[in-house]
């Protein structure tokens, strides 16, 4: 036996003070950004420079260096907070650590050049906590992973770790750690919003030995990654969470399971796992009091659909990861048709802040019927990408704009998707609605898992709602038909809108085919993926009947349906767009007006995008005819000074 | 003792045995459901949809397959509504391009077109793929799997590019003891019982190509 082993609550208290205790005070933290999302940006290169260099300025003993998981702010990779005074460095390059290093750690001066900078005011802003992106926010279940190496259980117990698993098991009966989560209202996370203290209540109380309990990470919505981060980030939480549920439950049997295209969260929920159970604080006589569980991390082969509850029990038991007939619920008869408690990382990660801080400070976030905080993954158009956490009832405006910084490029908002492909598109005139649950379902889409895709106005909504059709068509099991043929012909009937064949009558043909698939399928996958279908012919119908009838794409997106021509009064020759069209579509020359062979033009945009913005001579345009090429030989008027 | 509950379905008051569907208590009590993808040997598998019909529980109704949904004390079933029948024919429409030949549906299939005023042909023009004339109710499948226990054929593919084939470790596995052929409701697999294919390939073909 390993002698970290924790015997009993007591030594766990030891511990956390030793381990404080070691601490330097006056000792400061660099900690790195390591998430998926910094490490893209050279995380790992900015990481091993500073660790390089504090130990060749022999400022080991003074200084930290710390890898932790993802901070949130994706978009200004890599991120890096020197603590405790929160300095907090953005878009820091590898070639800028040496600087920090001297600066900032040496002579406490700060660097302005890496700071935020308010994009309305110009003013820098050195805090983390003065950066809109993060003050607005109320980050619980995130916040811890700014401190945290997740590789190191140590700084996840210095922090409180195991805490409310310690105090579960010492203090409380199952049948209280299953009040307390029941009076917290506490719903599950992973986009059905079903309370979960009832779920675990189902499992308990249902026949059958043994049960078992099933962290889900098996996120797979089109630009979500809130349960990858905080897998990768705070395994620990997750694990706490789930030990101490498997208890209320009566439960000595888990299973982790996380899609392998996560290997980062893999490798971090092993090593947990493993610091976990050295520890004494998983296996056999947790902490000492008797209570045995053990856990299985499952890597999923990587399919969307496997993130449906019966499907991942399914590949649990080593079968093809496909939703069955789930009419007895899978709390009753679930892996191996024994009891099974299913619930989502991020609702795992909620449980040891409901035990520690009790039903009723939980009850004091949120709104009725939707209490505490949620992650959100905020992608798309708009100007602050990244992780967010608030409480649920903030507005989508608040999260695009006061979060999100609102659009990018000063360009027009014009729909979020939120709930991945089971939810649906909402336009601006909805973006007062609170978001939690109970709302979003109301205007057609859903809260689901968190994914949140601000759209410009440079999207098409036909184009987008076929996008996630096609989505569906590759990642549905196909098991049932009106999944599988309604997906099929969704896909050709936008198709053919997009490509300027639709017909009278296509949209009635959607609506129709989408009531089949939301009444008849076999899983909610299928019941639901016609939704950011049926949200866009809602909100943006008018978009569909130009496609239709005019042949016309408003956003200028659909290729069929564009065109992209040049104005003789604007070009000045400049050759620019000659040389990088891709099929030499484009005629002209040295002084003479540059004109687009429409015969030969794949529209792929190239001349759009390179003729210079104070020219601005290739127009797109969509429904109208093209202007016929200048006569031959015509020449530039040039511009004055130009 | 085995438990009877009472249950109503189609305004009948019917007592069933606890533990059985409502598509056996339904047939128990000779109210027909239509079902492609049901067979009595086979677990319910619940894919075909058409056997859907209303369950009010409750003062709830909602969608279940019938195969599938265990009866309930008090539960009031209807196998036929406007919303069942509407749900039917959509089914009908959208699977039948898939199982098209010369262009007609035939068997089952072009019953239930007729008694649920299907148009076969509705999405006859957008379906772009070579029929595959299966319609992957899987009763071969699992009937290999469940009864005869060889595992010689099973899915593959995902979403629309789901389909039947031998599997190619274990096609020799194949007893050619032709139920797969027999039972299949659309006739896609070949009577004889040396001339099982699936997929274009046929045991022999495995076997050739493994040696």
């Amino acid at each position: 036996m390993s002698n970290n082993r924790l015997a009993s609550p007591g030594e766990l208290e030891k511990l956390r003070a030793a381990i404080l205790s070691r601490r330097n005070p006056n000792r400061r933290v660099v900690t790195v950004c390591s998430g998926t999302g910094c490490q893209s940006y050279g995380a790992k290169v900015v990481f091993q420079k500073f660790a390089a260099k504090v130990r060749s300025q022999g400022l080991e003993g003074k200084v930290e260096v710390k890898a932790t998981g993802c901070h949130g702010f994706c978009e200004k990779g890599v991120v890096v907070i020197i603590l405790p005074e929160e300095i907090c460095y953005l878009s820091v390059k590898p070639d800028d650590v040496s600087e920090i290093v001297s600066r900032t750690l040496g002579k406490k001066e700060i660097i302005e050049r890496l700071l935020y900078t308010d994009p309305n005011t110009g003013k820098k802003k050195a805090k983390e906590s003065d950066i809109p992106f993060y003050n607005n926010q109320n980050r619980i279940i995130f916040g811890n992973n700014k401190y945290i190496d997740p590789k190191n259980i140590e700084d996840y117990i210095s922090l409180g770790g195991y805490g409310a698993l310690s105090r579960a098991l010492s203090e409380m009966t199952p049948e209280q750690v299953l009040e307390e989560v029941k009076r917290a209202n506490l719903r599950g996370r992973g986009g059905g919003g079903f309370p979960t203290g009832m779920k675990w209540e189902e499992t308990r109380n249902a026949p059958g030995e043994p049960k078992y309990v099933i962290v889900n990470c098996d996120e797979g919505d089109p630009g979500a990654y809130m349960d990858r981060s905080l897998m990768e980030g705070n395994p620990h939480s997750v694990i706490e969470g789930l030990v101490t549920g498997a208890y209320a439950i009566g439960s000595h049997d888990g299973f982790i399971y996380v899609r392998q295209e996560y290997p980062l969260a893999c490798e971090n929920v092993e090593i947990a796992l493993k610091q976990a159970e050295e520890y004494g604080l998983m296996g056999g006589n947790i902490l000492g009091l008797g209570f045995n569980f053990k856990v299985k991390v499952h890597r999923g082969a990587g399919a969307f659909v496997s993130g449906e509850s019966s499907a991942l029990m399914s590949a649990i038991e080593g079968k093809v990861g496909e939703p069955g007939l789930k009419y007895i619920h899978t709390a009753i008869q679930g892996v191996k048709d024994k009891p099974t408690c299913l619930c989502n990382v991020e609702t795992w990660a909620n449980i040891p802040f409901i035990i520690n801080r009790g039903a009723d400070w939980f009850n004091s976030i949120g709104t009725e019927g939707n209490k505490g905080t949620k992650i959100f993954s905020l992608v798309g158009k708009v100007n602050n990408t990244g992780l967010v956490e608030v409480p649920m009832g903030m507005t989508l405006k608040q999260i695009i704009y006061d979060i999100g910084g609102g659009i990018r490029d000063g360009k027009k908002f014009k729909g979020v998707q939120t709930g991945g492909p089971s939810g649906g598109i909402i336009p601006e005139k909805y973006l007062d609605t609170p978001v939690d649950f109970d709302q979003l379902t109301k205007l057609g889409s859903m809260m689901g898992s968190g994914g949140m895709v601000v759209m410009d106005e440079d999207t098409c909504m036909v184009d987008m709602a076929r996008y996630f059709i096609e989505f569906c068509c590759g990642e549905s099991c196909g098991k049932c038909i009106p999944c599988r043929e309604g997906l099929r012909m969704l896909r050709e009937i936008l198709t053919d809108i997009c490509q300027g064949r639709g017909q009278e009558g296509d949209i009635e043909e959607i609506e129709d085919i989408a009531e089949v698939m939301k009444e008849a399928s076999l899983c909610a996958l299928g019941q639901t993926a016609a939704n950011p279908v049926l949200t866009t012919l809602k909100y943006f119908r008018e978009e569909y009947e130009a496609h239709i009838n005019e042949k016309r794409c408003p956003a200028k997106v659909c290729k069929d349906l564009i065109n992209f021509y040049i104005d003789p009064e604007k070009c000045q020759a400049c050759i620019i767009c000659l040389k990088n069209c891709p099929v030499e579509a484009i005629n002209g020359g040295k002084d003479l007006v540059h004109w687009i062979d429409q015969e030969k033009c794949t529209r792929c945009g190239t001349c759009f995008e390179v003729c210079p913005p104070r020219f601005s001579a290739v127009i797109r345009s969509s429904g109208e005819p093209v202007p016929p090429p200048p006569p031959e030989g015509t020449r530039v008027v040039r511009k004055k000074g130009g | 003792m085995e438990k009877l509950l009472t249950l109503e379905i189609d305004k009948r008051q019917v007592r069933v045995r606890e533990g059985m569907t409502v598509l056996e208590a339904a047939r128990e009590a000779d109210i027909e459901i239509p079902t492609l993808c049901y067979h009595e040997k086979l677990k319910p598998y619940g894919v075909c949809r058409i056997c859907s019909v209303e369950v009010e529980k409750e003062g709830h109704v909602r969608i279940v397959a019938s195969c599938g949904y265990p009866v309930g004390e008090g539960l009031i079933i209807r196998t036929h509504s406007p919303r069942i029948d509407r749900i039917r024919k959509g089914i009908i429409e959208l699977m039948a391009p898939a199982v098209m030949i010369d262009g007609d549906v035939a068997g089952e299939i072009k019953k239930l077109a007729e008694e649920y005023g299907a148009d076969v042909h509705r999405f006859e023009s957008r379906y772009r793929v070579t029929p595959s004339r299966c319609i992957l109710c899987g009763i071969c499948v699992r009937y290999c799997d469940e009864v005869a226990g060889a595992h010689a054929i099973g899915f593959v593919g995902r979403g629309i590019d789901r389909r039947v084939v031998f599997f190619p470790e274990e096609a020799r596995a194949c007893i050619t003891c032709g139920a797969c052929a027999e039972l299949c409701p659309v006739s896609k697999i070949a009577a004889e019982t040396d001339f099982v294919v699936f997929d274009g390939f046929t045991v022999d073909d495995w076997l050739t190509r493994k040696s």
